[in-house]
């Protein structure tokens, strides 16, 4: 039961995004399109489950005057393997997203849940923390990256959305059009969130 | 004592194991990401080149193009495609830093005498629906069939012969600047390129 709640709570209870508001910079930088919020959402996941586990595991082994520095030190591996095999294997997603998987690193939110959840569970909780908060991730910036995609591009998943008349919302799929997306986003679930009995 | 000589025993564990695990999967990627960045160079000297048959990234003539901000000699990378021994044409790199955004590298290729049969963008950081327009295959059909002799080589508003981007004229000049460039260095250094074809 506790295994489906701390997987659960990162769609919505504590989503990273749009209740935590952590891991903003990769989220406002890579939303021009859905595909590379699916890419970067994917790659933060698996950063987030394999450092939760190793972390679990060393958790009695760690003096916790040197947390943070061990922590900086497996995520910090866990992101040099993803960008090592993407770079093989994923070669395009790579070139897009090339420039942000070495700023996974400092995503606020892998190393908050190291910090807050993986250096005080055990190692199954620690996976559904990081499943959960790393899809909650992935699907905020899939939503975010659609909706700049369809009104900054006209296209959703590079598939034209709209018939060849529509003149695409340009400052959508700038840096502008993240902090206004966002904005938007937020305030819909705060609305959202507010009318729910708590 | 005691105390701080466990930190610098368990700190240390975590980075030799980290270490460990990053030698071997950066050995394990080491090939399959050699032999995309080669598909990457392949892929950009087919679209730019007539169809040959030979390995043209194996039959290069490397020259120094001049030198880069820091001073240090660029080198130029001269892909010679061949179809049954004949010389059918050469691609190389050229790159502008005069982007609007940084740096735009344009794979060249020319048939023999000169003359431009495609080119290619590799790399640029434009902005989105304005100049990263560079990259549509509207503007790049532009420089076709076009050599030093019978083109000017600057945008209409210069006065010159080829169309620029609406909006983007920054981005057009350095792209054409770079061409034009590279095209002025083929000619200078043709019997070195083509060899004893020429």
């Amino acid at each position: 039961m506790t295994l489906a709640r701390e997987f659960t709570k990162g769609f919505w209870r504590e989503n990273p995004i749009f209740r935590l508001v952590l891991g903003i910079c990769p989220t406002l930088a890579v939303t021009t399109a859905a595909i590379n919020g699916i890419g970067m959402g994917l790659a933060t996941t698996f950063v987030l489950v394999c450092s939760n586990v190793v972390i679990s595991l060393l958790r009695k082994f760690i003096p916790p005057r040197v947390r943070i520095p061990s922590f900086i030190v497996v995520i910090a591996s866990f992101v040099t393997i993803v960008d090592l095999v993407m770079a093989g294997f994923f070669f395009q997603l790579h070139k897009t997203l090339g420039l942000f998987i070495p700023l996974i690193v400092v995503n606020c939110i892998i190393l908050g849940r190291a910090e807050a959840f993986a250096s005080k569970h055990p190692v199954m909780d620690c996976v559904a923390d990081g499943l959960g908060m790393g899809l909650g991730f992935t699907l905020s910036l899939l939503v975010l990256g659609s909706i700049r995609e369809v009104l900054g591009n006209g296209t959703l998943f590079n598939v034209p959305a709209f018939g060849p008349g529509y003149f695409p919302f340009l400052v959508m799929i700038l840096p502008p059009g993240a902090f206004i997306t966002l904005g938007f986003l937020l305030a819909l679930m705060n609305r959202l969130a507010a009318q729910k009995p708590s | 004592m005691r105390d701080i000589l466990r930190l610098v025993i368990v700190l240390t564990c975590i980075c030799v194991a980290s270490a460990v695990a990053l030698a071997k999967i950066y050995d394990l990627t080491k090939g399959p990401i050699a032999h995309q960045k080669r598909l990457e160079v392949l892929r950009g000297i087919k679209t730019v080149l007539p169809p040959y048959d030979n390995e043209p990234d194996r039959d290069v003539v490397k020259l120094p193009m001049g030198v880069d901000k820091k001073g240090e000699e660029i080198q130029g990378v001269f892909y010679r495609a061949r179809k049954g021994g004949r010389l059918m044409g050469v691609a190389f790199r050229v790159t502008s830093p005069e982007g609007y955004g940084g740096t735009i590298e344009v794979m060249v290729g020319v048939v023999p005498d000169g003359t431009i049969h495609g080119v290619e963008v590799l790399s640029h950081l434009e902005t989105p629906g304005l100049g990263a327009k560079i990259d549509e295959a509207k503007f790049k059909e532009r420089f076709k069939k076009r050599s030093l002799s019978n083109t000017t080589w600057a945008v209409k508003k210069d006065a010159g012969d080829i169309d620029g981007i609406t909006g983007a004229t920054i981005s057009s000049r350095a792209v054409i600047k770079a061409l034009k460039e590279g095209l002025e260095f083929y000619r200078k250094q043709k019997a070195h390129i083509v060899g004893s074809d020429g």
